[in-house]
Protein backbone atom coordinates (compact mmCIF):
# COMPACT_ATOMS: atom_id res chain seq x y z
CA UNK A 1 0.00 0.00 0.00
CA UNK A 2 3.03 2.09 1.05
CA UNK A 3 4.32 1.26 -2.26
CA UNK A 4 1.59 2.52 -4.56
CA UNK A 5 1.58 5.68 -2.47
CA UNK A 6 4.72 6.46 -3.36
CA UNK A 7 4.11 5.96 -6.69
CA UNK A 8 1.35 7.66 -6.84
CA UNK A 9 2.73 11.51 -5.86
CA UNK A 10 5.92 10.71 -7.98
CA UNK A 11 3.67 10.42 -11.05
CA UNK A 12 3.27 12.82 -13.84
CA UNK A 13 -0.35 14.43 -14.20
CA UNK A 14 -1.59 16.14 -16.64
CA UNK A 15 -4.33 18.69 -16.01
CA UNK A 16 -6.41 20.55 -18.76
CA UNK A 17 -3.59 21.13 -20.87
CA UNK A 18 -4.67 22.62 -24.01
CA UNK A 19 -2.41 23.53 -26.84
CA UNK A 20 -4.17 25.72 -30.29
CA UNK A 21 -2.40 27.18 -33.30
CA UNK A 22 -4.37 29.17 -35.64
CA UNK A 23 -7.42 28.03 -34.85
CA UNK A 24 -6.65 24.63 -34.63
CA UNK A 25 -6.85 22.33 -31.43
CA UNK A 26 -3.16 20.70 -31.11
CA UNK A 27 -3.61 19.05 -28.20
CA UNK A 28 -6.27 18.54 -25.27
CA UNK A 29 -6.08 16.42 -22.19
CA UNK A 30 -8.19 17.12 -19.82
CA UNK A 31 -6.42 14.88 -17.56
CA UNK A 32 -3.56 11.94 -17.80
CA UNK A 33 -2.00 10.32 -14.95
CA UNK A 34 1.41 8.45 -15.55
CA UNK A 35 1.51 6.16 -12.57
CA UNK A 36 2.92 2.94 -13.96
CA UNK A 37 5.83 1.46 -12.72
CA UNK A 38 6.54 0.20 -16.08
CA UNK A 39 7.23 1.66 -19.39
CA UNK A 40 4.10 4.10 -20.94
CA UNK A 41 4.11 3.96 -24.70
CA UNK A 42 2.08 6.76 -26.44
CA UNK A 43 0.68 5.55 -29.93
CA UNK A 44 -1.44 7.09 -32.43
CA UNK A 45 -1.15 8.44 -36.13
CA UNK A 46 0.77 11.24 -37.42
CA UNK A 47 -0.91 15.01 -35.87
CA UNK A 48 -2.42 13.16 -33.16
CA UNK A 49 -0.43 15.53 -30.50
CA UNK A 50 1.73 12.40 -29.49
CA UNK A 51 5.04 14.68 -29.69
CA UNK A 52 3.57 17.81 -28.26
CA UNK A 53 2.11 15.76 -25.18
CA UNK A 54 5.86 14.77 -24.36
CA UNK A 55 7.05 18.12 -25.24
CA UNK A 56 5.40 19.69 -22.69
CA UNK A 57 5.80 16.40 -19.85
CA UNK A 58 9.26 17.68 -20.67
CA UNK A 59 8.70 21.32 -20.19
CA UNK A 60 9.68 22.42 -23.64
CA UNK A 61 6.52 23.42 -24.62
CA UNK A 62 4.28 25.28 -21.78
CA UNK A 63 0.65 24.98 -23.19
CA UNK A 64 -1.72 27.22 -23.30
CA UNK A 65 -3.39 26.13 -20.28
CA UNK A 66 -3.71 23.60 -17.76
CA UNK A 67 -0.50 22.09 -16.01
CA UNK A 68 1.61 19.14 -15.78
CA UNK A 69 2.34 17.96 -12.18
CA UNK A 70 5.03 15.64 -10.76
CA UNK A 71 3.99 14.15 -7.29
CA UNK A 72 1.18 16.85 -7.01
CA UNK A 73 3.63 19.74 -7.21
CA UNK A 74 3.53 22.12 -10.85
CA UNK A 75 7.17 20.66 -13.06
CA UNK A 76 9.77 22.79 -11.69
CA UNK A 77 13.57 23.00 -12.74
CA UNK A 78 14.03 19.63 -10.22
CA UNK A 79 11.68 17.69 -11.86
CA UNK A 80 13.69 18.87 -15.36
CA UNK A 81 16.92 18.05 -14.05
CA UNK A 82 15.88 14.62 -13.05
CA UNK A 83 14.41 13.89 -16.65
CA UNK A 84 16.10 13.39 -19.51
CA UNK A 85 14.59 13.44 -23.73
CA UNK A 86 15.54 11.19 -26.61
CA UNK A 87 14.90 12.98 -29.63
CA UNK A 88 13.21 11.14 -33.04
CA UNK A 89 16.25 12.14 -35.19
CA UNK A 90 19.49 12.19 -32.46
CA UNK A 91 20.85 15.86 -32.05
CA UNK A 92 24.43 15.11 -31.35
CA UNK A 93 26.73 17.75 -30.42
CA UNK A 94 29.40 18.07 -32.49
CA UNK A 95 32.21 16.17 -30.57
CA UNK A 96 33.53 12.82 -29.93
CA UNK A 97 31.64 10.11 -29.16
CA UNK A 98 33.21 10.45 -25.60
CA UNK A 99 32.30 14.06 -25.84
CA UNK A 100 29.04 13.84 -26.13
CA UNK A 101 28.70 11.43 -23.01
CA UNK A 102 31.13 14.13 -21.06
CA UNK A 103 28.86 16.70 -21.63
CA UNK A 104 25.76 15.20 -20.11
CA UNK A 105 28.19 14.26 -17.29
CA UNK A 106 29.47 17.80 -16.83
CA UNK A 107 25.83 19.01 -16.71
CA UNK A 108 25.35 16.44 -13.49
CA UNK A 109 28.64 17.80 -11.84
CA UNK A 110 30.98 14.79 -12.03
CA UNK A 111 34.21 14.94 -11.09
CA UNK A 112 36.71 14.47 -14.01
CA UNK A 113 37.92 10.73 -12.65
CA UNK A 114 34.23 9.78 -12.08
CA UNK A 115 33.65 10.81 -15.38
CA UNK A 116 36.02 8.98 -17.40
CA UNK A 117 34.96 6.16 -15.44
CA UNK A 118 31.07 6.45 -16.12
CA UNK A 119 31.36 7.08 -19.87
CA UNK A 120 33.83 3.68 -20.08
CA UNK A 121 30.93 2.24 -18.54
CA UNK A 122 28.21 3.46 -20.69
CA UNK A 123 30.07 3.33 -24.05
CA UNK A 124 30.67 -0.39 -23.02
CA UNK A 125 26.66 -1.08 -22.60
CA UNK A 126 25.62 0.61 -25.66
CA UNK A 127 28.82 -1.07 -27.77
CA UNK A 128 30.71 1.91 -28.83
CA UNK A 129 34.19 1.36 -26.58
CA UNK A 130 35.89 1.09 -30.09
CA UNK A 131 34.41 4.56 -32.02
CA UNK A 132 34.89 6.46 -28.26
CA UNK A 133 36.98 9.01 -29.82
CA UNK A 134 35.62 9.09 -33.14
CA UNK A 135 33.74 11.86 -34.25
CA UNK A 136 30.07 11.51 -33.51
CA UNK A 137 28.79 12.60 -36.99
CA UNK A 138 30.15 9.74 -38.68
CA UNK A 139 28.41 7.39 -36.40
CA UNK A 140 25.42 5.09 -38.26
CA UNK A 141 21.86 5.70 -37.64
CA UNK A 142 21.32 2.89 -35.45
CA UNK A 143 24.74 4.14 -32.96
CA UNK A 144 23.59 7.63 -33.26
CA UNK A 145 20.76 6.72 -31.72
CA UNK A 146 22.18 4.66 -28.89
CA UNK A 147 24.45 7.28 -28.21
CA UNK A 148 21.63 9.70 -27.82
CA UNK A 149 19.90 6.94 -25.05
CA UNK A 150 23.33 6.64 -23.61
CA UNK A 151 23.72 10.33 -23.13
CA UNK A 152 20.02 10.69 -21.70
CA UNK A 153 21.13 7.86 -19.42
CA UNK A 154 24.19 9.30 -18.69
CA UNK A 155 21.93 12.50 -16.46
CA UNK A 156 21.08 9.49 -14.43
CA UNK A 157 17.17 10.52 -14.94
CA UNK A 158 14.43 9.30 -12.85
CA UNK A 159 12.13 9.54 -16.12
CA UNK A 160 13.31 9.00 -19.64
CA UNK A 161 11.04 10.98 -22.66
CA UNK A 162 12.20 9.31 -26.18
CA UNK A 163 10.18 10.57 -29.42
CA UNK A 164 9.96 8.16 -31.79
CA UNK A 165 13.62 6.76 -31.16
CA UNK A 166 13.49 4.15 -33.69
CA UNK A 167 10.97 5.14 -36.32
CA UNK A 168 14.36 5.40 -38.66
CA UNK A 169 15.92 2.43 -37.53
CA UNK A 170 16.58 -1.14 -39.10
CA UNK A 171 15.34 -4.25 -37.22
CA UNK A 172 18.85 -4.88 -35.37
CA UNK A 173 19.11 -1.65 -34.35
CA UNK A 174 15.60 -1.14 -33.00
CA UNK A 175 16.19 -4.17 -30.78
CA UNK A 176 19.69 -2.62 -29.38
CA UNK A 177 17.56 0.26 -28.67
CA UNK A 178 14.45 -1.40 -26.75
CA UNK A 179 17.16 -3.43 -25.01
CA UNK A 180 18.34 -0.42 -23.23
CA UNK A 181 15.29 1.05 -22.69
CA UNK A 182 14.39 -2.12 -21.03
CA UNK A 183 17.43 -1.94 -18.81
CA UNK A 184 17.07 1.30 -17.91
CA UNK A 185 13.52 0.44 -17.01
CA UNK A 186 14.10 -2.17 -15.00
CA UNK A 187 16.82 -0.19 -12.78
CA UNK A 188 13.53 2.44 -12.06
CA UNK A 189 13.98 4.75 -14.77
CA UNK A 190 10.53 5.70 -15.52
CA UNK A 191 10.29 5.56 -19.61
CA UNK A 192 7.53 7.52 -22.05
CA UNK A 193 8.27 6.77 -25.15
CA UNK A 194 6.12 7.63 -28.57
CA UNK A 195 5.76 5.53 -31.22
CA UNK A 196 4.13 4.33 -34.42
CA UNK A 197 4.92 0.94 -34.16
CA UNK A 198 2.19 -1.45 -32.79
CA UNK A 199 4.09 -4.34 -32.54
CA UNK A 200 6.77 -2.11 -30.50
CA UNK A 201 4.01 -1.06 -28.11
CA UNK A 202 3.69 -5.31 -27.40
CA UNK A 203 7.09 -5.46 -26.32
CA UNK A 204 7.60 -2.46 -24.58
CA UNK A 205 4.45 -1.33 -22.69
CA UNK A 206 3.30 -1.97 -19.52
CA UNK A 207 0.18 1.23 -20.05
CA UNK A 208 -0.35 2.61 -23.63
CA UNK A 209 -2.21 6.05 -24.42
CA UNK A 210 -3.82 6.09 -27.39
CA UNK A 211 -4.29 9.77 -29.16
CA UNK A 212 -5.97 10.98 -31.67
CA UNK A 213 -6.73 14.72 -33.30
CA UNK A 214 -4.79 15.90 -30.10
CA UNK A 215 -7.28 14.18 -27.53
CA UNK A 216 -6.03 11.13 -25.87
CA UNK A 217 -8.58 9.10 -26.36
CA UNK A 218 -7.70 5.57 -24.21
CA UNK A 219 -5.49 4.94 -21.30
CA UNK A 220 -4.73 1.52 -19.96
CA UNK A 221 -2.71 -1.44 -19.13
CA UNK A 222 -0.93 -2.06 -22.53
CA UNK A 223 -2.75 -6.07 -22.87
CA UNK A 224 -6.10 -4.48 -22.20
CA UNK A 225 -5.42 -1.40 -25.12
CA UNK A 226 -3.84 -3.55 -27.59
CA UNK A 227 -5.74 -6.08 -26.85
CA UNK A 228 -9.59 -5.13 -26.31
CA UNK A 229 -9.81 -1.34 -27.46
CA UNK A 230 -12.08 0.16 -25.37
CA UNK A 231 -12.86 3.23 -28.31
CA UNK A 232 -13.24 3.13 -31.95
CA UNK A 233 -10.36 5.14 -33.03
CA UNK A 234 -8.00 2.48 -31.42
CA UNK A 235 -9.82 -0.09 -32.28
CA UNK A 236 -8.80 1.38 -36.32
CA UNK A 237 -5.54 2.50 -35.91
CA UNK A 238 -4.68 -1.34 -33.82
CA UNK A 239 -6.28 -3.03 -37.18
CA UNK A 240 -4.31 -0.83 -39.16
CA UNK A 241 -6.73 1.30 -41.05
CA UNK A 242 -5.81 4.22 -42.23
CA UNK A 243 -6.68 6.96 -39.09
CA UNK A 244 -6.82 10.70 -39.82
CA UNK B 1 57.95 44.59 -71.05
CA UNK B 2 61.27 43.87 -70.35
CA UNK B 3 60.94 47.15 -67.53
CA UNK B 4 58.29 44.91 -66.09
CA UNK B 5 60.05 41.51 -66.34
CA UNK B 6 63.13 43.38 -64.36
CA UNK B 7 61.33 44.97 -62.13
CA UNK B 8 59.96 41.25 -61.35
CA UNK B 9 63.42 39.83 -60.72
CA UNK B 10 64.28 42.67 -58.39
CA UNK B 11 61.10 41.82 -56.53
CA UNK B 12 62.41 37.98 -56.61
CA UNK B 13 65.42 39.33 -55.53
CA UNK B 14 64.40 41.22 -52.61
CA UNK B 15 62.33 38.33 -51.06
CA UNK B 16 65.25 36.10 -51.78
CA UNK B 17 67.84 37.82 -50.20
CA UNK B 18 66.05 38.42 -47.13
CA UNK B 19 65.75 41.96 -47.38
CA UNK B 20 65.62 43.33 -43.78
CA UNK B 21 63.73 46.45 -44.65
CA UNK B 22 60.91 43.89 -46.69
CA UNK B 23 60.54 41.27 -43.76
CA UNK B 24 60.33 43.88 -41.25
CA UNK B 25 57.22 45.95 -43.01
CA UNK B 26 55.85 41.96 -43.44
CA UNK B 27 56.70 41.22 -39.81
CA UNK B 28 54.48 44.57 -38.92
CA UNK B 29 51.94 44.16 -41.20
CA UNK B 30 51.22 40.17 -39.77
CA UNK B 31 51.81 41.42 -36.49
CA UNK B 32 48.96 44.44 -36.63
CA UNK B 33 46.80 42.32 -38.37
CA UNK B 34 46.86 39.46 -36.31
CA UNK B 35 46.39 41.11 -33.27
CA UNK B 36 43.04 42.85 -34.53
CA UNK B 37 41.54 39.61 -35.82
CA UNK B 38 42.64 38.28 -32.49
CA UNK B 39 41.17 41.08 -30.00
CA UNK B 40 38.11 41.37 -33.04
CA UNK B 41 37.32 37.26 -32.50
CA UNK B 42 37.32 37.78 -28.26
CA UNK B 43 34.76 40.38 -29.09
CA UNK B 44 33.18 39.40 -31.62
CA UNK B 45 32.19 35.68 -31.55
CA UNK B 46 30.49 35.76 -28.33
CA UNK B 47 28.47 39.00 -29.09
CA UNK B 48 27.65 37.57 -32.81
CA UNK B 49 27.28 34.68 -30.83
CA UNK B 50 24.74 35.91 -28.04
CA UNK B 51 22.88 37.49 -30.87
CA UNK B 52 22.17 34.50 -32.70
CA UNK B 53 20.68 32.60 -29.13
CA UNK B 54 18.74 35.55 -27.72
CA UNK B 55 15.35 37.43 -28.51
CA UNK B 56 14.61 40.53 -27.48
CA UNK B 57 12.83 43.92 -29.15
CA UNK B 58 14.82 44.95 -31.84
CA UNK B 59 16.86 42.15 -32.47
CA UNK B 60 16.26 41.81 -35.95
CA UNK B 61 17.16 46.17 -36.51
CA UNK B 62 20.55 44.86 -34.64
CA UNK B 63 21.55 42.23 -37.08
CA UNK B 64 20.41 44.82 -39.79
CA UNK B 65 22.95 46.97 -38.41
CA UNK B 66 25.72 44.34 -37.54
CA UNK B 67 25.69 43.14 -41.93
CA UNK B 68 25.47 46.24 -42.78
CA UNK B 69 28.41 47.06 -40.76
CA UNK B 70 30.73 44.83 -42.72
CA UNK B 71 30.57 46.90 -45.40
CA UNK B 72 32.07 49.87 -43.36
CA UNK B 73 34.18 52.01 -45.37
CA UNK B 74 38.22 52.12 -44.58
CA UNK B 75 38.73 55.45 -45.14
CA UNK B 76 35.33 56.36 -43.52
CA UNK B 77 36.65 54.25 -40.00
CA UNK B 78 40.06 55.94 -40.55
CA UNK B 79 38.55 59.25 -39.97
CA UNK B 80 36.85 58.43 -36.83
CA UNK B 81 39.27 57.00 -35.30
CA UNK B 82 41.49 59.31 -36.53
CA UNK B 83 39.23 62.14 -34.66
CA UNK B 84 39.00 60.17 -31.42
CA UNK B 85 42.71 59.26 -31.19
CA UNK B 86 43.81 63.00 -32.13
CA UNK B 87 45.44 65.30 -29.54
CA UNK B 88 41.97 67.30 -29.21
CA UNK B 89 39.66 63.79 -29.23
CA UNK B 90 38.43 61.90 -26.02
CA UNK B 91 41.37 59.35 -26.76
CA UNK B 92 44.18 61.54 -27.53
CA UNK B 93 45.67 61.76 -24.50
CA UNK B 94 46.76 58.47 -25.10
CA UNK B 95 49.30 59.59 -27.64
CA UNK B 96 48.21 56.64 -30.16
CA UNK B 97 48.33 58.61 -33.56
CA UNK B 98 50.63 57.51 -36.16
CA UNK B 99 51.55 54.13 -33.82
CA UNK B 100 50.99 50.40 -34.69
CA UNK B 101 48.25 50.60 -31.82
CA UNK B 102 46.23 52.82 -33.42
CA UNK B 103 46.39 50.75 -36.65
CA UNK B 104 45.22 47.51 -34.50
CA UNK B 105 42.38 49.85 -33.21
CA UNK B 106 40.95 51.25 -36.76
CA UNK B 107 41.59 47.38 -37.82
CA UNK B 108 39.31 46.09 -34.76
CA UNK B 109 36.48 48.21 -36.02
CA UNK B 110 36.68 47.21 -39.13
CA UNK B 111 36.99 43.39 -38.28
CA UNK B 112 34.73 43.24 -35.39
CA UNK B 113 31.10 43.73 -37.79
CA UNK B 114 33.05 40.59 -39.97
CA UNK B 115 33.77 38.52 -37.57
CA UNK B 116 30.56 38.81 -35.60
CA UNK B 117 27.77 38.72 -38.26
CA UNK B 118 29.58 35.50 -40.08
CA UNK B 119 29.56 34.23 -36.75
CA UNK B 120 25.86 34.98 -35.70
CA UNK B 121 25.23 33.35 -39.22
CA UNK B 122 26.46 29.93 -38.58
CA UNK B 123 25.61 29.87 -34.78
CA UNK B 124 21.85 30.41 -35.23
CA UNK B 125 21.91 27.88 -37.67
CA UNK B 126 23.59 25.35 -35.23
CA UNK B 127 21.36 27.05 -32.44
CA UNK B 128 17.91 26.47 -33.88
CA UNK B 129 19.63 22.63 -34.49
CA UNK B 130 20.87 22.41 -31.04
CA UNK B 131 17.50 24.21 -29.79
CA UNK B 132 15.72 21.61 -27.95
CA UNK B 133 18.37 19.03 -27.33
CA UNK B 134 20.60 22.01 -25.12
CA UNK B 135 17.01 23.02 -23.42
CA UNK B 136 15.98 19.20 -22.30
CA UNK B 137 20.15 18.86 -21.03
CA UNK B 138 19.06 21.39 -19.00
CA UNK B 139 21.64 24.50 -20.58
CA UNK B 140 19.83 27.99 -20.74
CA UNK B 141 20.50 30.19 -23.51
CA UNK B 142 22.84 32.02 -22.23
CA UNK B 143 24.87 29.25 -21.24
CA UNK B 144 24.23 27.77 -24.48
CA UNK B 145 26.81 30.59 -26.19
CA UNK B 146 29.68 28.77 -25.43
CA UNK B 147 28.90 25.61 -26.18
CA UNK B 148 27.60 26.88 -29.95
CA UNK B 149 30.77 28.54 -30.29
CA UNK B 150 32.90 25.44 -29.64
CA UNK B 151 30.68 22.91 -31.74
CA UNK B 152 30.86 25.87 -34.69
CA UNK B 153 34.15 26.08 -34.62
CA UNK B 154 35.02 24.32 -37.66
CA UNK B 155 33.03 26.93 -39.44
CA UNK B 156 33.79 29.77 -37.36
CA UNK B 157 37.70 29.43 -38.94
CA UNK B 158 35.86 30.71 -42.43
CA UNK B 159 34.59 34.12 -39.92
CA UNK B 160 38.24 34.51 -38.86
CA UNK B 161 39.85 34.06 -42.33
CA UNK B 162 37.32 36.83 -43.69
CA UNK B 163 38.27 38.84 -40.77
CA UNK B 164 42.21 38.48 -41.40
CA UNK B 165 42.04 38.95 -45.36
CA UNK B 166 40.26 42.21 -44.27
CA UNK B 167 42.59 43.12 -42.10
CA UNK B 168 45.66 42.46 -44.14
CA UNK B 169 44.45 44.12 -47.14
CA UNK B 170 43.42 46.82 -45.75
CA UNK B 171 45.32 50.74 -46.85
CA UNK B 172 42.69 53.21 -46.10
CA UNK B 173 42.21 53.39 -42.24
CA UNK B 174 45.67 52.18 -41.67
CA UNK B 175 47.14 54.76 -44.10
CA UNK B 176 45.10 57.66 -42.16
CA UNK B 177 45.78 56.50 -38.39
CA UNK B 178 49.40 54.79 -38.65
CA UNK B 179 50.76 58.12 -41.25
CA UNK B 180 52.50 55.22 -43.26
CA UNK B 181 56.33 56.45 -41.24
CA UNK B 182 58.96 54.22 -42.00
CA UNK B 183 60.51 51.38 -39.69
CA UNK B 184 57.28 52.66 -37.53
CA UNK B 185 54.05 52.54 -38.83
CA UNK B 186 54.36 51.11 -42.68
CA UNK B 187 52.83 47.94 -43.50
CA UNK B 188 52.79 45.95 -46.71
CA UNK B 189 49.75 47.69 -48.10
CA UNK B 190 50.84 51.58 -47.50
CA UNK B 191 54.04 50.06 -48.47
CA UNK B 192 52.70 49.50 -51.86
CA UNK B 193 51.11 52.24 -52.96
CA UNK B 194 53.55 54.82 -51.51
CA UNK B 195 56.32 52.86 -53.50
CA UNK B 196 53.94 52.65 -56.59
CA UNK B 197 53.40 55.94 -56.64
CA UNK B 198 57.48 56.70 -56.26
CA UNK B 199 57.79 53.90 -59.19
CA UNK B 200 59.59 51.90 -57.21
CA UNK B 201 57.73 48.20 -58.55
CA UNK B 202 60.20 45.87 -57.21
CA UNK B 203 59.57 46.60 -53.32
CA UNK B 204 55.75 47.05 -54.19
CA UNK B 205 55.56 43.79 -56.75
CA UNK B 206 57.85 41.37 -53.89
CA UNK B 207 55.03 42.47 -51.09
CA UNK B 208 52.24 42.31 -53.35
CA UNK B 209 53.62 38.71 -54.00
CA UNK B 210 53.92 37.97 -50.03
CA UNK B 211 50.93 38.95 -49.40
CA UNK B 212 49.48 37.08 -51.81
CA UNK B 213 51.31 34.07 -50.67
CA UNK B 214 50.07 34.69 -47.36
CA UNK B 215 46.58 34.37 -48.60
CA UNK B 216 46.95 31.10 -50.15
CA UNK B 217 49.19 30.00 -46.87
CA UNK B 218 46.26 30.59 -44.29
CA UNK B 219 43.56 29.29 -46.66
CA UNK B 220 45.89 26.12 -47.40
CA UNK B 221 47.07 25.80 -43.71
CA UNK B 222 43.42 26.00 -42.35
CA UNK B 223 42.06 23.55 -44.88
CA UNK B 224 44.35 21.03 -44.17
CA UNK B 225 43.68 21.35 -40.58
CA UNK B 226 39.76 21.39 -40.92
CA UNK B 227 39.99 18.29 -43.16
CA UNK B 228 42.33 16.33 -40.78
CA UNK B 229 40.03 16.88 -37.93
CA UNK B 230 37.50 16.22 -40.33
CA UNK B 231 38.97 12.53 -41.11
CA UNK B 232 40.49 11.62 -37.58
CA UNK B 233 37.60 12.70 -35.61
CA UNK B 234 37.49 15.15 -33.03
CA UNK B 235 39.36 15.12 -30.07
CA UNK B 236 37.34 14.57 -27.08
CA UNK B 237 36.28 17.78 -25.70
Amino acid sequence: MRDLMIEETAGLKVSGVHITRKGSVLLDVPQLSLNGPGPTLILGPNGAGKSLLLRCLHGLISPDCGRVTQGGVPLNAVHKSQQAMVFQQPVLLRRSVAGNLDFALKRVGLARAERKKKIADLLAEGGLSEKARQSAKYLSGGEAQRLAVLRALALSPKTLFLDEPTSSLDPGATQAIERMILSASSQGVRIVMVTHDIGQARRLASDVVMMQGGYVVEHGAAKQVLDSPASEASRRYLAGRLVT
Amino acid sequence: MQGFSSEFSAALALIFRGDAELWSIVLLSLEVSILAVLISAVIGMPLGAALAVARFPGRRVLIILMNALMGLPPVVVGLLVYLMLSRSGPLGVFELLYTPTAMIIAQVVLVTPIISALTRQVVEILAEEYAEQLRSLGVSRLASVPVLLWDARLALVTALLAGFGRAIAEVGAVIIVGGNINHVTRVMTTTIALETSKGNLALALALGAILIGIAVAVNAMVSTLTLRAEQEGLRHA
